[in-house]
């Protein structure tokens, strides 16, 4: 089921004739009275790289193991290919799950333990022999077909519960934290492994992790979810720029968040008042907003620019000075005490030496930006 | 740490080696005792040893013994398994504490009370005593033993290995045959063992429900050494200690170099 070769880019969330392979209907799970996840709905389409994104007790892993069979929804369905798929054991289900710990059985081989699912099918046996070959290479570990999961590194281990996973070619997979136990650079590595095996075997992944650069990196969408409930369903890019609540916005990258009143200028322009003695700041908001809506306004610290003189030609320009540097290799990030007291952060991209760098601590300094580069927040 | 060998360790370490090992060490010398005098040293002599050979009561018993032990510690391996997979993964169901507290109970109950209670219980459903009775006895009493050691596996056996295995395709029962139980095996075999030696020597549950047909070696020697001890025992008690000692040797050195090839295949896992 290859795209046709248009170069369409891939987004069926957004084309509303394309039916979804998975369908949460109105669905909660309770744990005596302790609320999981809460009246959720959800779709989820075929080839997508999904990713839930939350801290941890927030409902994502629930809402996987729903899936995978482990746990019964308490209200509402779950359809698969339209299919409610409660009745159905999980030996039974056409999806896989990867576990956290792996869960690779340790008395078998590597090629026994990819071997193992498909042994459970009604595969001829001259066909397991091959698939798990095809398996091994698609994971690159075909030296270590005879070793057991505890004579072979992290990486490799992570590798191998993939395989299995994939080896019975399910409608759909799960991953649940696959990275967590990785160290940073192996971690890097994997999570462009990850999206490469997805896109080769066109299998639906559905990824659980509290890991918001790694939901950014592999996701095609992200949910982010809180204390049972999505709270922003999104592409990676829409998710960052604009988040729909403090909450996300808070939970995705670095934001400066200022609160104040806001009043209507014109059409979608809007001025929120947040301190005394400082200039209203200038945003744009889809949404009507009443006069005195006591809102939030949200911008990363990268879109603030930072300069000793006021510019000109920006529409939201404060002042203040350097309180501290955080160098962190590419770029600096620079916190700025405004005279109220309000600190903001500016990121600037590192592009020469650290010697000559333009500013210092206790220098005044200018920081300005446009009036589309933050986002109001009303939630 | 002081690793100096003072005088203080010397006389704990002999004091508290001596008051283990001193009696077994006496009846050990006394069954190669040529004397017929248990308490008198008379030369060495491989003589009593000849003579158990060749006394039928005795290998008699420890024929029975032999298949007491076998056949109850299996029954017990098996039955103290499903408790104590019921008992850690079973979930919440009615009456489950109940369950899991009476299943210990065994341990502490007095064995002569474990003896009369399932005497009164043949006796009542009409059951001849014989083989049948004591290993049903033994299985009685060991089962929860078994239960004890494999709970313990199962509780730190990552969960997760049993959901792969039912999410790759197994019926529960599957999942439990190919996964669980090829890893909680070492602790089904070392409760087994141990249902095995407490089998071996038992004498209050055996003494009540064994009959006349059926006299096991524990009641053999007891009954014997009522008319006074004779070499023979010794000789007998000195074999019983060497199968004991072997057992219990072998099964330390499996168990050690398992351990060690698996610390040795961890190490060559991080060198690649």
């Amino acid at each position: 089921m290859l795209q046709d070769g248009s170069k369409s880019i891939f987004a069926p969330w957004s084309d509303p004739a394309a039916t979804p392979l998975i369908r949460f209907q109105s669905v909660s799970k309770k744990f005596g009275h302790f609320t999981a996840v809460n009246d959720l709905n959800l779709d989820i389409y075929e080839r997508e790289f999904f990713a839930l994104l939350g801290p941890s007790g927030c409902g994502k892993t629930t809402l996987m193991r729903m899936l995978a069979g482990f746990e019964a929804t308490s209200e509402g369905t779950i359809l698969l290919d339209g299919q409610n798929i409660a009745p159905v054991p999980p030996n039974k289900r056409a999806v896989n799950m990867m576990f956290q710990s792996y869960a690779l059985f340790p008395h078998l081989s590597v090629a026994d333990n990819i071997a193992f699912g498909l042994k459970r099918s009604p595969m001829a046996k001259s066909d397991i022999q091959d698939r798990v070959e095809e398996m091994l290479k698609l994971v690159r570990l075909e030296q270590f077909a005879r070793r057991k999961p505890h004579q072979i590194s992290g990486g490799q281990r992570q590798r191998v519960a993939l395989a299995r996973s994939l080896a019975k070619a399910p409608r759909l997979l799960l991953l649940d934290e696959p990275l967590g136990a990785l160290d940073k650079k192996l971690r890097q590595d994997t999570q462009f492994e990850l999206m490469d095996i997805q896109e080769r075997t066109g299998t639906t992944f559905v990824i659980v992790t509290h890991d918001q650069e790694e939901a950014m990196t592999v996701a095609s969408r992200v949910a982010v979810m809180d204390q049972g409930e999505l709270v922003q369903v999104d592409t990676p890019d829409r998710i960052y720029e604009t988040p729909n609540s403090v909450y996300v916005a808070d939970f995705i990258g670095e934001i400066n968040l200022i609160e104040g009143n806001i009043s209507p200028i014109e059409a979608d322009r809007y001025a929120l008042d947040w301190a005394e003695g400082q200039p209203p700041i200038i945003g744009t908001s889809q949404e009507m907003l009443r006069e005195g809506t006591r809102c939030h306004f949200a911008i990363r610290p990268e879109k603030l620019a930072i300069s000793a003189e006021p510019p000109t030609d920006r529409a939201n320009c404060v002042t203040g000075t350097i309180l501290d540097i955080a160098y962190l290799g590419n770029m600096s990030t620079y916190i700025v005490e405004l005279s109220n007291g309000q600190t903001l952060k500016a990121q600037v991209a590192n592009n020469r030496r650290i010697a000559r760098r333009t500013f210092t601590w206790n220098d005044q300094v200018s920081l300005s930006w446009t009036d589309t580069a933050g986002v109001i927040l009303t939630r | 740490m002081n690793r100096r060998f003072s005088l203080f360790n010397a006389t704990s370490l002999t004091l508290g080696f001596a008051f283990l090992y001193l009696p077994m060490v006496i009846l050990i010398i006394f069954s190669f005792n040529a004397s017929k005098l248990v308490a008198v040293w008379g030369g060495f002599s491989t003589r009593w040893y000849g003579e158990l050979i060749q006394n039928e009561a005795f290998l008699d018993a420890a024929w029975v013994t032999l298949r007491v032990a076998l056949l109850s510690s299996t029954f017990a391996a098996v039955l103290g398994t499903m408790a104590a997979y019921v008992m850690v993964r079973g979930g919440r169901f009615f009456g489950r504490t109940l369950f899991s507290g009476m299943i210990y109970a065994p341990l502490v109950m007095p064995e002569v009370i474990t003896g009369l209670s399932l005497l009164l219980l043949f006796i009542a459903i009409g059951l001849d005593r014989g083989i049948m009775t004591i290993v049903l006895a033994h299985t009685t009493f060991s089962m929860c033993y078994v239960s004890v050691v494999v709970s313990s596996r199962l509780v730190t056996f990552d969960r997760s290995l049993e959901e792969a295995a039912l999410d790759l395709g197994c019926t529960p029962f599957d999942a439990f045959r190919s996964v669980t139980l090829p890893n909680i095996a070492p602790a089904v075999i070392s409760g087994w063992l141990l249902a095995f030696t407490l089998s071996l020597d038992d004498l209050v549950i055996a003494s009540f429900t064994a009959g006349p047909s059926s006299t096991t070696l524990p009641i053999k020697i007891f009954s014997s050494v009522r008319l006074g001890v004779s070499p023979e025992i010794n000789a007998l008690s000195t074999l019983m200690i060497g199968v004991v000692t072997i057992g219990v040797v072998v099964a330390s050195l499996v168990s050690k170099r398992a351990i060690a090839r698996q610390q040795k295949d961890e190490q060559e896992a991080r060198r690649t």
